[in-house]
């Protein structure tokens, strides 16, 4: 056991893997160079249709240990993962690796083929019941957690080779061009896919709406793709889409969101040019709405929102408050529809987005960000991974990256979840390191980091209730008493990996 | 001269909801009315108001006003809220049902002895009436005078509707002649009047037509039943930038005629007397609790020394 640089004790190795432990946001640099992989030639006449999954199995040679990729673009509405591992099952593979890009509580079908031995570790976050088993002991499978910019590095880098990636494509022709902006599963941008698909060592593309050669507009090309497998349906429409995406009416909310939008405006970046991330929680959507108000009055004309996009940035796009957008993901209807039509909301790959160890990701030209948190701590740091109960909940995405590559990056919850203080003296689970975190908004008030000396005095100026975060913490525990710490076991069950790969923080068993 | 506080905006909160009391500090209404009333059903009424005193008594970092709308002195439970909250010591008591001067000198004498007992100065516990039945608005000239504890009179137009057998509409044709009623008896007393709820929280096209109504009519500010109500009347009752210069050069010409020895002067041609100036010195005082300007106003060379 080692201390990485916040603390934490990180083994020397996981399941075989020696680890690094994590030292500060920027200075780990990679060596060598992108992972190679197979040229292929497939010539004149030769088709890529296959009848089903199975025979798409056979012929991308998958064998026992080996390592497969899905992606969340479905979200809680993808049956692929599932169809796939059940394919797996049925032709007797053993020993499988998930390194999907997310794993959603709809996935808690595969459970019974981890137990079996079809699936034996996960290389991707992972929300809802599975991680909850793990962090129980209830399930024997090592998890991975990365972001969407350290997953793209990791295949990218050949850390995680993707053996076969089954992509679902909403829209896709015999030979494999491929977009996701129409059909019955239409999800918009398939961001998390281009990477696996530039990657793999064979790209299989499953689709439920086979159109005529040419697919068009392309946003995944045929030369990329080995295979084509037409299937019934690649999920649940209704649930593709999150639910999440509506201005909260909780009067709690809607306070820290004019905090937040005050902290935007105190910071000075709200000019010509600003760029802008928010999730699709009500709280970060009412900050959008106050971002929309702001640079309406004083006619700012942004550049680019940026991340999982909602139908509020499509607005925002469409009244000329930004140039583009740029999206990884669609959040809602009106993202997936806005992307079919508008050449200014791009479609750009999680590498673009977020990777730390390319030329230079979009998350590296963004003015501010609003990330939500399970809990902060005084030193700033974040989990969005495992909440109060120390239960690994939910995956990271693009939290650290954003973090880190944003001049400010505002966190918005509020002070008390449940019965809890959202403030502790130490988080349960670190996911992204308070160095990267500039302030945290709660109804109770605002915590600026130390480094903002400037930012804080303007707050002050402006009469917003800045406040030191360890008064901030005291006067939560006034009212919701101070926490008893959690009880873990020694047994470590899945690594946090930081965005460059080095490992920020491990999940351990939950003593009962 | 009374004291000037604003009360723009008395936002309800439900005395028996521990999660909604918690959140008192945060919001920026001028005032708070925790209640023990309508919205506490009648199996809480005990636990509420133990909670609201628990509450009141942790919150010393008063940043509000509070006022206490107790349950209406002739149930069994009037008496024993007051002898319960009182020990946690709110700046007031909302009587429900204020019909009659009577009922009013009926608390205003129970406060003195619960003063008497608390060992607190004799008057710290304000009234705010509540003018909600036909008999109330008649009497509210009466009522406004008979204690020297009332801050203002509180219309309450859904019981007041109720009371006359009528639907409240959203433009309030129906409580026109009540509401300048309550205010002229307000306004003639010296103190201020705050206007009823305005009940539908997602309609805030509504709520702005009938605040700048009631602003119109001179409420000095609303109860209000939702904290998202309360930016919105703020809005509406922040004086507008030109009133607010105006103002500055009426405060600005009237020192000037002091210094002259005359309490009369004239500004681009118009008279700036007594009330006048008045009016300028509520709108700069107003604009102040807006923060739109950060002076300090020297009362007595506005005003004259006594």
């Amino acid at each position: 056991m080692v201390k990485n640089s916040l603390g934490r004790l990180i083994p020397e190795t996981f399941h075989g893997r020696p680890l690094t432990p994590y030292a500060d946001p920027f200075s780990l640099r990679p060596t060598g160079n992108v992972a190679p992989r197979p040229l292929r030639r497939v010539n004149p006449g030769a088709g890529k249709l296959l009848p089903g999954l199975r025979e798409a199995i056979e012929a991308a040679g998958l064998r026992d240990g080996m390592t497969i990729a899905t992606h969340h673009h479905l979200r809680n509405g993808d049956l692929l993962l599932g169809l796939v591992v059940r394919e797996l099952d049925g032709l007797g593979l053993r020993d499988i690796r998930i390194a999907s890009s997310s794993v959603h509580p709809v996935h808690a079908e595969i459970i019974p083929y981890i137990q079996k031995g079809v699936i034996s570790a996960i290389e991707c976050g992972v929300n809802g019941p599975i991680g909850e088993m793990v962090s129980k002991g209830e399930l024997s499978c090592p998890v991975v957690v990365r972001t969407h910019g350290g997953r793209a590095r990791a295949i990218i880098s050949g850390q995680v080779p993707v053996d076969v990636a089954f992509i679902a494509a909403p829209t896709c022709d015999e030979y494999g061009n491929m977009n996701g902006f129409y059909g019955p599963s239409a999800c918009g941008s398939l961001g998390y896919a281009h990477t696996d698909a530039e990657h793999a060592r064979c790209v299989v593309a499953v689709t439920d709406n086979l159109v005529p050669y040419p697919a068009s507009p392309i946003s995944i090309p045929q030369t990329l793709v080995d295979y084509v497998v037409p299937v019934a349906t690649l999920g649940d429409p209704k649930k593709i889409v999150s639910t999440t995406t509506r201005i909260t009416t909780d009067p709690v909310g809607l306070l820290i969101a004019k905090y937040a939008a005050q902290v935007i405006e105190a910071s000075g970046l709200l000019r010509d040019g600003f760029s802008f991330q928010t999730g699709s929680g009500g709280i970060s959507l009412a900050v959008a709405d106050h971002v929309r108000r702001m640079m309406r009055e004083q006619q700012i004309k942004g550049s680019f929102g940026c991340g999982g996009i909602t139908g509020y940035f499509v607005d925002m796009l469409e009244e000329g408050l930004f140039q583009g957008l740029f999206d990884v993901q669609c959040f809602d209807l009106k993202a997936v529809e806005s992307m079919g039509r508008n050449r200014s909301h791009m479609e750009i790959s999680a590498d673009m987005y977020a990777n730390p160890f390319n030329a230079g990701a979009v998350v590296n030209r963004l003015d501010c960000v609003i990330l939500g948190a399970t809990e902060v701590d005084v030193d700033f740091n974040v989990n969005v991974n495992t909440e109060s109960n120390g239960y690994l909940l939910h995956n990271t995405g693009g939290h650290s990256d954003t973090a880190a590559g944003a001049k400010l990056a505002i966190i918005v919850a509020p002070s008390i979840r449940g019965r809890l203080p959202i403030v502790k003296d130490a988080v349960t689970t670190v996911t992204t390191p308070g160095e990267t975190v500039d302030v945290v908004v709660t109804e109770r008030g605002i915590a600026v980091n130390d480094k903002h000396v400037d930012l804080k005095n303007e707050l002050r100026r402006r009469k917003v209730p800045v406040k030191d975060i360890r008064e901030l913490q005291q006067e939560i525990y006034q009212i919701t008493g101070r926490p008893r710490p959690l009880e873990f076991a020694d047994e470590v069950v899945a690594l946090i990996e930081y965005r460059d790969g080095s490992i920020i923080d491990v999940i351990r068993k939950v003593e009962e | 001269m009374t004291e000037f506080r604003l009360r723009r905006t008395l936002l309800y909160v439900p005395g028996n909801m521990p999660s909604m009391l918690q959140n008192i500090p945060m919001f920026d209404c001028d005032g708070v009315i925790i209640d023990l009333e309508d919205a506490v059903p009648y199996s809480e009424k005990d636990a509420a108001r133990i909670l609201v005193r628990r509450f009141l008594e942790g919150y010393t970092d008063r940043n509000k006003e509070v006022i206490v709308r107790i349950n209406p002195l002739d149930s069994k439970w009037g008496i024993l809220d007051l002898k319960e909250v009182l020990r946690a010591l709110p700046d007031g008591i909302r009587l429900p049902k204020a019909d009659s001067p009577e009922i009013v000198e009926r608390l205003d004498t129970l406060l003195t002895e619960f003063e008497e007992e608390l060992g607190v100065e004799i008057g710290r516990f304000k009234i705010l009436p509540s003018i909600e039945s036909a008999a109330g608005v008649i009497n509210s000239i009466r009522i406004a005078r008979c204690s020297k504890r009332i801050i203002a009179l509180a219309f309450g137009a859904e019981d007041y509707t109720a009371s006359l057998e009528i639907e409240r509409t959203k433009t309030g044709e129906e409580l026109f002649h009540a509401r300048t009623r309550v205010i002229w008896a307000a306004k003639a007393a010296g103190i201020q009047a705050i206007d009823s709820i305005f009940a539908d929280v997602s309609d805030m096209e509504g709520l702005r037509r009938e605040t700048r109504l009631i602003k119109t009519l001179g409420f000095n500010g609303k109860s209000l039943v939702n904290p998202r109500q309360i930016e919105l009347v703020h809005e509406v009752f922040a004086p507008k930038q030109e009133e607010v210069d105006y103002a500055l050069q009426v405060v600005d010409a009237i020192q000037r005629a002091r210094t002259m020895g005359t309490g009369v002067i004239s500004l681009g041609g118009k008279m700036v007397d007594a009330p006048v100036v008045k009016r300028a010195v509520r709108v700069l005082k107003t604009a102040k609790a807006h923060g739109l300007i950060d002076i300090e106003l020297d009362e007595e060379a506005i005003y004259g020394e006594k």
